[in-house]
């Protein structure tokens, strides 16, 4: 009897062997927290000052670069597996040929959104890295901000493949855009969440970026508590959630 | 029993239903060891969705179905781990090399990294690739990408090679070569399981073959079993005028010696043993047509003959 096939590992192994020729798409995904550090952190923290966090103060950089290191995981994980999950999927069809081998559909989409759970990551480490050298990360609790930027790859990463299963075509994308900028922008990335009115804190605070970005301020600021865990709890709810939605999906789609 | 099991491939009132539309309406063959079996048939007649009930990714509605004597439905991996697959788009992975590509697909077979290369270069020398293993897949011409996909879907040596229209779309050189390749692993001891709209493909390649249309098997047999059991020896074309007094003497000339006609939009066909003899009888009872062709009969007729309608659309 042969062997059947080696689980999720080849089909990330084929993206890494992909990406070879594509490295240097790692540039755009530093640079623009990077951007987004300098222009609102330290230039328009000049001006707003301190943010109060609870009952603490904290710097407007300290504040935004938590934030942005939640954003790039949820950008670099969102870009694979929406826009280069469905050029693999609709375009060329290397889902389709990798289903003609042992390959089950269940090892196809683990090794697709471990792949983009890996981007999400390298951008937030690699934005974690900067902020240490901007002194942004105030306490060692900063360490877990690391696995928490990959729970939030996994979440978003999930989310960007259900989402895709839907697209038919690139200008579908467009939707998806209409809600990824504004939780971009509303997440309490660059206000905390006491700027918005009453009613709206539930509708910001359902959202998975408010959960991560809270998450990870908690962390690079020392001031963790016991509404972390129930951060974590929402955000390994969302990803178990989409990732069984995924896989149900996908397989009416293409069993058919 | 024991020689059921021992068949690549058996089918039995095979079923496959899209909502309300039937696209494989009850089929039942089987596919000896080391043959080389064709589906023949036009475009809709139900050869790609059958191809894909037996390459495991679409699970049929109704009957039976057994590949290597397993369940597709339960035995999917055990199935697609002795099967190789060559669909009818290539669908390359175009962000890979034509050998990463081959390197890549054997992980998919759980292959370990270190034996790809080997592999992969045997298998581009023996697809007449041997100097584009470092091309990506996109310069390639359209008969290199067929090879580059064959040559994919041997890379776990399979005993049964399914081929859904492999020379749809390739120029004549290309296809020879292709037709020469699927012969040598047919020596090597490959059963080899095709579709395609082309009766020369069929006469060239099969040792038995179906004819489906509308989801059904229509005829079964050998190349030259189905020409002998619905054809005449030969085929005459006959091209008339608009003159109603040629085709009425034809149809007259026809009937008295028991011969059938087809009828296409731009010519007549006549079945007969001795087309030559025909043509003198028809001149001498005064039918005069602007052109006459005698031809040997082909699968085309065999088809033409069941459905009353051409073959390829």
């Amino acid at each position: 009897m042969k062997a059947l096939g080696a689980g999720p590992l080849p089909v990330f192994e084929r993206n890494a062997v992909a990406f070879r020729n594509q490295w240097w798409v790692l540039l755009s995904g530093v640079a623009e927290p990077i951007l987004y550090l300098l222009g609102m952190g330290l230039g328009l923290g000049g001006l707003v000052g301190d943010v109060k966090l609870e009952a603490h103060l904290v710097s407007y950089p300290v504040f935004v670069a938590a934030g942005l290191m939640a954003s790039s995981a949820m950008n670099g994980a969102i870009f694979e597996s929406t826009f280069n999950f469905f050029f693999k999927m609709k375009e060329t069809h290397t889902i389709d040929a990798m289903l003609y081998t042992p390959l089950r559909m269940r090892d196809v989409l683990l090794g697709e959104v471990g792949w983009s759970v890996a981007r999400g990551g390298v951008y937030s480490a690699m934005f974690l890295v900067i902020a240490l050298a901007f002194g942004t990360i105030e306490s060692w609790w900063a360490a877990l901000s690391l696995p928490s930027a990959i729970l939030i790859a996994i979440v978003f990463s999930s989310m960007g493949t259900f989402f895709t299963t839907y697209v038919r075509t690139w200008a579908d994308f467009d939707l998806m855009q209409l809600a990824i900028l504004p939780m971009f922008m509303c997440s309490t990335t660059f206000f905390p969440l006491s700027v918005y009115p009453g009613w709206a804190h539930p509708i910001v605070q359902a959202t998975p970026l408010y959960n991560g970005v809270a998450l990870i301020r908690d962390l690079h600021t020392g001031l963790v508590g016991w509404h972390d865990v129930g951060h974590v709890l929402y955000l390994v709810l969302m990803g178990v959630l989409f990732a069984w939605l995924t896989i149900r999906r996908m397989s009416n789609l293409f069993f058919a | 029993m024991w020689a059921v099991v021992d068949r690549p491939l058996v089918a039995e009132g095979l079923t496959k239903h899209f909502g309300e539309f039937v696209a494989v309406d009850g089929i039942s063959f089987s596919v000896e060891p080391g043959q080389t079996f064709g589906v023949l048939g036009p475009n809709g007649a139900g050869k790609s969705s059958t191809m894909k009930m037996v390459s495991t990714v679409s699970p049929r509605t109704g009957g039976c179905l057994q590949v290597f004597g397993l369940d597709p439905e339960t035995d999917g991996r055990q199935i697609r781990s002795r099967l190789g697959v060559v669909p009818q788009e290539d669908i390359l992975d175009v962000d890979l090399t034509a050998r990463e590509n081959l390197m890549i697909y054997q992980r998919y077979f759980g292959v370990p990294w270190k034996q790809t290369r080997a592999k992969a270069d045997q298998l581009l020398d023996f697809m007449q690739l041997g100097d584009r293993g470092d091309s990506k897949v996109e310069p390639l011409s359209g008969g290199m990408k067929r090879r580059l996909t064959i040559a994919r879907a041997l890379v776990n040596d399979p005993e049964m090679l399914l081929l859904d229209e492999p020379t749809t779309g390739l120029d004549p050189q290309a296809r020879h070569l292709l037709w020469e390749r699927l012969y040598r692993l047919k020596e090597q001891g490959v059963t080899l399981l095709l579709t395609t709209h082309y009766m020369d493909e069929a006469e060239q390649l099969a040792d038995r073959l179906v004819i489906m249309d509308n989801g059904v098997i229509v005829a079964e047999g050998s190349p030259s079993e189905l020409i002998s059991k619905h054809t005449t020896r030969e085929v005459v074309e006959l091209r008339f005028d608009d003159d109603e007094h040629n085709a009425a003497g034809l149809a007259q000339v026809a009937s008295e010696a028991g011969l059938r006609i087809d009828e296409l939009p731009d010519r007549h066909l006549v079945y007969a043993n001795d087309g030559d003899a025909l043509i003198t009888h028809l001149r001498a009872s005064g039918v005069h047509p602007l052109g006459t062709y005698v031809r040997r009969s082909s699968l085309e007729d065999v088809f033409l003959t069941l459905t009353g309608r051409s073959l390829v659309e």
